[in-house]
């Protein structure tokens, strides 16, 4: 193991560059403990976010050498090239400052895909009995872990190609609740998730399960979403989907 | 753009898809079959002229390339050029329009002799 990193770090906004900075290397680093130190030891105005370091929060994800990882649970071994790391903030988000993206809009997505679940039982009814070998509960399962940390939002061309598309951690949410046989919010999801800005805009490149630092397909919710609004759009009356 | 269109246009692409499979694979074995036959085009069309069933054939393969060509094109004109809305929608209607007439226009020519 060499003694120093050579780490590279977006500093500024939009038009910002990027900074060289050296790193000591110890045994299992991880890229958020590199950019930890900087802050720390080197540069205290260094903006990044973090949370929980254990792979929980989805707060801390990062460009690393030009793809987007969760940085708590990335270790440097595993990432640096020649002893050379480049670090930037997620694609095809603004820029606040330095390492930190703009989240809003991710987020504002997940709302605009119906990712609320709706109740249709009181507090006085009894507790739902969902089987857990019952398909919607396997296909929930299948897709509940997102931690919400925009690896695949960033990894996604149809989001950099169209800024209307709700992405795939949004469209994984909306598919969730789907197979959530407690929801009443069901015809009103499949609605907002159709079309060319929901799940019919997937060209099914698989980016965002290739990243998934969770080892989720969101690609396979896209595709259960684009069967399930196919059926309802068949299905519905047609000033629904007008 | 509604929604119920936007379906129908992605439902449509998908079928259109599975019927140029077919198709292609069908038009790829006629060609490997004539040109290791050695026919030649007057044979091909001697063959061809009053068939219905190769007139129907290549009819349904130009409609489906018709339609299937056109709404690829609608959708990276949009997400590549940023093309979106009614111009888009008319130009691409023409395209597919226009494809399909050239490609009916063959057709007629290898069924009817004329054109």
């Amino acid at each position: 193991m060499s003694t120093a990193l050579q780490v590279r770090v977006w500093r500024g906004g939009k038009d910002g560059a990027f900074q060289a900075f050296e790193v000591p290397r110890r045994e299992s680093q991880t890229v958020l403990d590199v950019v930890t130190h900087i802050q720390r030891h080197i540069d205290p105005t260094l903006a990044y976010r973090f949370a929980c370091r254990v792979g929980m929060c989805g707060s801390c994800a990062m460009t690393v050498n030009g793809r987007p990882r969760w940085t708590c649970r990335t270790h440097v071994d595993r990432v640096a090239r020649e002893g050379v790391l480049e670090l930037a903030p997620l694609a095809n988000l603004p820029v606040v400052r330095d390492l930190v993206a703009d989240m809003r809009e991710f987020f504002d997505k997940w709302a605009r895909a119906g990712g609320r679940f709706v109740p249709t039982a009181t507090r006085a009814d009894p507790v739902a009995a969902v089987r857990p070998d019952s398909k919607p509960r396997r296909e929930a399962d299948a897709a509940i872990e997102c931690i919400g940390c925009g690896v695949c939002y960033a990894a996604c061309d149809v989001v950099a190609w169209n800024p209307a598309y709700l992405g795939p951690a949004a469209l994984n949410r909306a598919w969730t609740l789907a197979n959530d046989t407690r929801d009443g919010g069901r015809d009103e999801r499949l609605l907002a998730v159709a079309g060319d800005a929901g799940c019919h805009a997937c060209h099914t490149h698989m980016s965002c399960t290739e990243h998934c630092p969770k080892g989720l397909s969101p690609t396979r919710s896209i595709a259960g979403l684009k069967r399930a609004t196919l059926r309802a759009v068949l299905r519905q009356a047609p000033e629904d989907y007008e | 753009m509604s929604l119920r269109r936007e379906v129908r246009l992605w439902l449509a692409q998908r079928v259109t898809a599975a019927v140029l499979a077919a198709c292609v694979l069908v038009h790829l074995a006629t060609i490997i079959y004539a040109v290791r036959g050695g026919l030649s085009a007057s044979e091909i069309l001697g063959r061809t002229r009053g068939d219905f069933a190769w007139a129907t054939f290549y009819a349904v393969f130009v409609l489906a390339a018709a339609v299937h060509g056109a709404i690829g094109l609608r959708n990276i004109l949009a997400e590549w050029a940023g093309w979106r809305g009614g111009g888009a929608e008319v130009a691409m209607t023409v395209f597919a329009v226009f494809l399909a007439l050239l490609g009916l226009r063959a057709v007629a020519a290898v069924f009817g002799g004329g054109a």
